[in-house]
């Protein structure tokens, strides 16, 4: 069964009336995900046993009629661990790794009788825009099976764009919950750093990094929020503040509204039907009542640069620990200690994870602290004010979330440089730690582009609300890929 | 030519909390190897620190008793290096905002007192345990990984390796009163790294230091230090230069031997803990863990003077150890004499512990015993000489009061009871009476030993004195 | 103000030693003139004015969150060490270090 057209609420319905069972969900829900796995390579795990075991113990006890989530499948980006559940990152390093722990999402989700379906590609780490950097293999879009499908949570973005899977956890650090949404046309939320534990998700940049829902709709996406949000003892960079429920607005109108729109956001690089989709929303919410302006973020651009320099500086010291001595990959044929972190490093991290190293590495070196680290986390202040200047005025912030549509396969995996500029829109968020989403708005081409809405920190509500305005006004997260060979 | 000494010392302490700064793993010794540890001690990944309140508080103490500022905000940055014992392959410790700074220490030196000025003071964890074995394997045990530690760093005050001795002797003594470690370098939990540079007098620029790691005494410091000074000295009056180099003190020849050359600065790639929020200290919280804190030496050595009626020296033997002052104050609490509490803690318990080569708390001794012992003296239910017996008792983990009963030993003081017995000798030896008339004190010590023969020793002594010599000058 | 900051393969060749890495000569290579483009990027920084600006390293709204000193037994033991390459009696084991000296 596609989950195209059905909402978690109506699947939950289904299950309450028995109409279906949990363990018939979960076995269709694999079947179709393994049926396209050859296709997509959208999996690195699929947890067929662990997910039937868990959905015969719910069928047992009985689906909650309470609670939506109970006995859902779910699919788990690769970086975030499962206990007992082989997590790779999409790293050689850890090709054979099983954690002795669940991440304080997969425990939540647990706690919600969520069935855990499968561990989703990625870019190795999450570094990358494309998911092409994975050990694994790339995954392909399911739109176009030439095209990337975006990243970093490029596998958890397919296997919800290819209707195999209703919801999916992701992670974003510069993007990569949103832009594979956008590549994708589905729903992809970053929220508020801190909304949501970090704790067992594999760090890449810790001040960056933020797990989020990716889903069909809206409200799905909120309600997905809704069980996984809040303060962790175990993470302290996890805000206390207290969770509101994030459905709560949807439905209103966005009548008054006011949202800014970056000039910046629609300059040089941005793609004529990227603009031309953004320039539509416009229309559209224009019309649902809420007034838009033009405004600017001044230094936005320098984002990218101080993103770099950040998010590697902070990797080259996260992945310090994977030196072959107390888990993941050891190279074999060490002669000595020297051997066995020089050999295992460098045989079990990808190029792009090695060259973000050697970036984050020499940004931390004594003589380059001040000129680039200091520096970069100096801009990161700048991109704040600007932010927070836009914020005593405006309710959201509105503009594309990528530059273009989904591009081919191997187009620019070997530029950095340009594949690094696909983020542009999408860091600025992640340096002031604000929630944004990207929501299906038009298509380019055949391909999905997405909308961003950027709210103020802690303020997923409005930006949900005026998500599901936007989405209820158009039929774009109608249209769905078609799984014949693209 | 004469030359000027500067040392600096590094000293690293461990806190005694029950759990690890950053996981709430305990803080225990001599466990099975590994038994100590979770996934946050094995930097797996997506594991996050969590900041353990009561090391900051320790943190927040050690200054205090230092005479340092505490820092309002602080944050925890890292410290790069790979190293099998070091799971991250960074150490999380404060290179920015040290928890203490610009603190003193009173420290004497032949008589001569003088403040040595302290830089600062920070919070980190310890690294694990890695075991060098000869058949090719490195083994490396992480229950020691998370330890807290504060580590103290000393201004460049310090001109002698005495001085640097009376140095450690008084930091050691004040940190030990706080209670926050044990401050034992034979157990770890007190580790000196020290560096030593030597110029020309009347020259300003400081020479180049060698350092000296991993030395298991004060003593050996001391003497590293001395070995040190004088290598310095042999080598620029030969027109030489001192290299930048880490030295080891070897024990059995007393010299210090190169360990190795430095070659610039190691690149450590500092930056600041993104995991950790930052810490901000108010005088409330400040004063809250000043009300925690157990006295200082000097304000207890004050009221043993002006309250207890102790000699200063008296006072100053007795807070040489927080043990020893504990111990002292326990018993007095209990109600016994402190001058005679005093001295026999001074004396006899001291002369216990060295002679069995222990720590008071190591000893089946207590404040109560020695309290119960020291009121039967005062109150002469047991003589002086009784109370060896009963001290060697008590050391044994006898309680006192029915020990001297079950063994009979207590003191005769009842003049009805002693007044016939004294008469009886007196009457027995005419002789003694007759010299005592003549004026032979000897006589009086005579009659008084067989006093105690008849009373096997039980006699109160000062009874007996002064019922004789009333019987002897009625006679 | 600009610098220039040219990355020449030494540089490169020094960093991957601090970061434990090893790359053959043509890896370097192209490392070198990637890196390079991305150190061009990152120099756009030097157009910002951060004259008197504050660093942000976080951007977390929490502030003295702190652990009360608890302590608790994992008893994750055997299943840590399960994981581990290489164990014997309980400890994690290495081949030996070539450079005796001790760290920090």
């Amino acid at each position: 069964m596609k989950f195209f057209d059905i909402t978690v609420t109506e699947l939950h319905q289904k299950l309450v009336d028995k109409e279906l069972t949990v363990t018939e969900l979960v076995s269709e829900t694999l079947d179709q995900i393994e049926a396209d796995q050859k296709v997509l390579n959208d999996f690195v795990t699929i947890n067929r046993e662990g997910a039937l075991a868990q959905a015969k113990a719910i069928d047992e006890k009985g689906v909650a009629a309470d609670n939506i989530w109970s006995g859902i499948p779910i699919a788990i980006k690769d970086n975030i661990v499962t206990k007992g559940i082989k997590t790779t990152a999409a790293s050689k390093m850890l090709s054979n790794f099983t954690p002795i722990y669940d991440a304080t999402v997969i425990e939540r989700l647990q706690a919600n009788d969520v069935i855990i379906i499968g561990k989703t590609n990625m870019d190795e780490f999450a570094m990358g825009g494309s998911t092409e950097t994975s050990y694994f293999g790339d995954t392909r879009n399911p739109w176009d099976h030439t095209k990337v499908p975006g990243g970093s949570s490029g596998g958890s973005a397919t296997t919800v764009s290819a209707g195999n899977s209703i919801a999916a956890l992701g992670s974003d650090t510069g993007g990569s919950i949103r832009q594979p949404a956008s590549y994708t046309g589905i729903v992809g939320v970053k929220p508020t750093y801190g909304r949501i534990s970090r704790y067992g998700l594999i760090a890449f940049g810790s001040s960056l990094d933020q797990i989020g829902p990716m889903t069909r709709s809206v409200k799905d996406n909120a309600a997905l929020l809704n069980i996984i949000a809040g303060m962790d003892e175990r993470d302290l960079t996890s805000s206390d503040k207290a969770v509101p429920d994030f459905t709560s607005k949807i439905g209103k109108d966005i009548k008054g509204m006011k949202i800014g729109l970056p000039k910046e956001y629609l300059g040089e690089g941005i793609n004529d039907d990227v603009k031309e989709v953004v320039r539509q929303a416009v229309e559209i919410l224009t019309d649902l009542g809420a007034t838009i302006e033009e405004i600017s973020l001044p230094r936005s651009k320098y984002g990218v640069a101080a993103y770099y320099i950040i998010g590697s500086s902070e990797a080259s010291s996260n992945l310090q620990r994977f030196d072959g001595i107390r888990y993941g990959h050891r190279a074999e044929d060490v002669k000595n200690l020297e051997d066995v972190y020089v050999k295992s490093r460098s045989e079990g991290f990808g190029d792009e994870v090695k060259r973000r190293i050697m970036l984050g590495t020499y940004s931390l070196s004594a003589g380059t602290y001040d000129a680039y680290f200091k520096k970069a986390a100096q801009v990161r202040t700048l991109i704040i004010d600007d932010f927070n200047k836009i914020f005593e005025n405006y309710d959201l912030i509105i503009g594309p979330t990528a530059p273009t549509p989904a591009y081919k396969l191997g187009a620019e995996v070997d530029d950095p440089t340009t594949m690094y500029m696909n983020d542009v829109l999408t860091i600025p968020v992640n340096l002031a730690g604000l929630p944004a989403m990207s929501v299906p708005a038009g298509f380019s081409d055949g391909m999905p582009v997405g909308l961003q809405i950027i709210a103020k920190p802690f303020d997923e509500v409005t930006m949900y609300q005026a998500g599901a305005a936007f989405e209820a006004a158009t039929d774009v997260h109608q249209k769905h890929p078609e799984m014949e060979d693209k | 030519m004469n030359f000027k000494t500067t040392i600096g010392l590094e000293v690293h302490i461990e806190l005694k909390t029950n759990s690890k700064i950053f996981s709430p793993s305990p803080v225990e010794f001599g466990d099975q190897p590994n038994a100590n540890t979770n996934v946050i001690d094995w930097g797996y990944p997506g594991v996050l620190p969590q900041t353990n309140k009561g090391v900051v508080e320790a943190g927040m103490m050690a200054a205090k008793a230092l005479h340092a500022d505490i820092t309002r905000t602080q944050h925890f940055d890292r410290k790069n290096y790979f190293y099998p014992d070091n799971p991250k392959a960074y150490q999380v410790t404060q290179a920015d905002t040290p928890i203490g700074t610009d603190g003193w220490i009173e420290i004497e030196v032949e008589g001569k007192k003088k403040k040595v000025g302290i830089a600062e003071m920070h919070i980190e964890e310890d690294a694990g345990k890695n075991s060098h074995n000869p058949n090719g394997y490195s083994y490396v045990d992480l229950n020691r990984q998370g330890t807290p530690l504060i580590e103290i760093v000393s201004k460049p005050d310090i001109e002698s390796p005495d001085e640097a001795y009376a140095y450690l002797e008084a930091l050691r003594q004040r940190i030990q009163f706080t209670g926050i470690s044990d401050v034992k370098m034979e157990e770890g939990s007190m580790r000196v790294d020290v560096n030593i540079s030597i110029r020309p007098l009347g020259a300003d620029k400081f020479g180049t230091k060698a350092e000296l790691k991993n030395i298991n005494s004060f003593n050996f410091v001391r003497k590293g230090l001395a070995f040190e000074e004088k290598r310095q000295q042999k080598i620029l009056l030969a027109g030489g230069q001192v290299r930048p180099e880490t030295r080891r003190y070897d024990e059995a020849s007393g010299q210090t031997i190169l360990m190795r050359v430095k070659e610039g600065a190691e690149d450590y790639r500092y930056f600041p803990e993104p995991d950790l929020p930052s810490i901000t200290i108010d005088d409330e919280w400040i004063k809250n863990v000043e009300n925690k804190m157990p006295e200082m030496p000097g304000k207890r050595r004050a009221r043993y003077v002006d309250e207890l009626g102790l000699t200063d020296y008296d006072a100053m033997v007795l807070t040489q150890t927080k043990e020893m002052s504990d111990f002292f104050e326990a018993a007095v609490a209990q109600g016994a004499d402190p001058k005679l509490t005093a001295n026999y803690l001074m004396g006899d318990v001291n002369a216990y512990l060295n002679d069995q080569k222990v720590d008071l708390q190591e000893t089946k001794l207590t404040p109560e015993h020695l309290a119960s012992m020291v009121k039967m003296i005062s109150d002469e239910t047991i003589s002086s000489k009784m109370a060896k017996k009963v001290f060697k008792a008590i050391t044994e983990g006898e309680e006192p009061t029915s020990w001297v009963k079950a063994k009979g030993l207590v003191q005769l003081s009842d003049p009805a009871v002693l007044e016939p017995i004294i008469v009886e000798v007196v009457d027995n030896n005419e002789q003694s009476v007759a010299d005592f008339k003549n004026g032979k004190d000897r006589a009086v010590g005579f009659l008084v030993g067989q006093i105690m023969k008849q009373t096997k020793g039980q006699a109160n002594p000062k009874i007996v004195n002064k019922i004789l010599m009333k019987e002897l000058n009625s006679r | 103000m600009t610098t220039e900051n040219n990355i020449t393969k030494t540089d490169v060749e020094h960093v991957a030693t601090l970061a434990k890495l090893k790359f053959s000569d043509e890896q370097l290579e192209k490392f070198t003139d990637q890196i390079e483009d991305i150190i061009g990027l990152v120099n756009t920084l030097n157009e910002v004015d951060t004259t008197d600006v504050e660093p942000t390293f976080n951007v977390t709204d929490q502030l003295n969150r702190m652990r009360e000193d608890v302590a608790v037994r994992s008893g994750d033991k055997d299943v840590l060490l399960a994981n581990a390459p290489e164990t014997e009696n309980g400890f994690i084991r290495v081949p030996a270090i070539l450079d005796e000296s001790e760290e920090a």
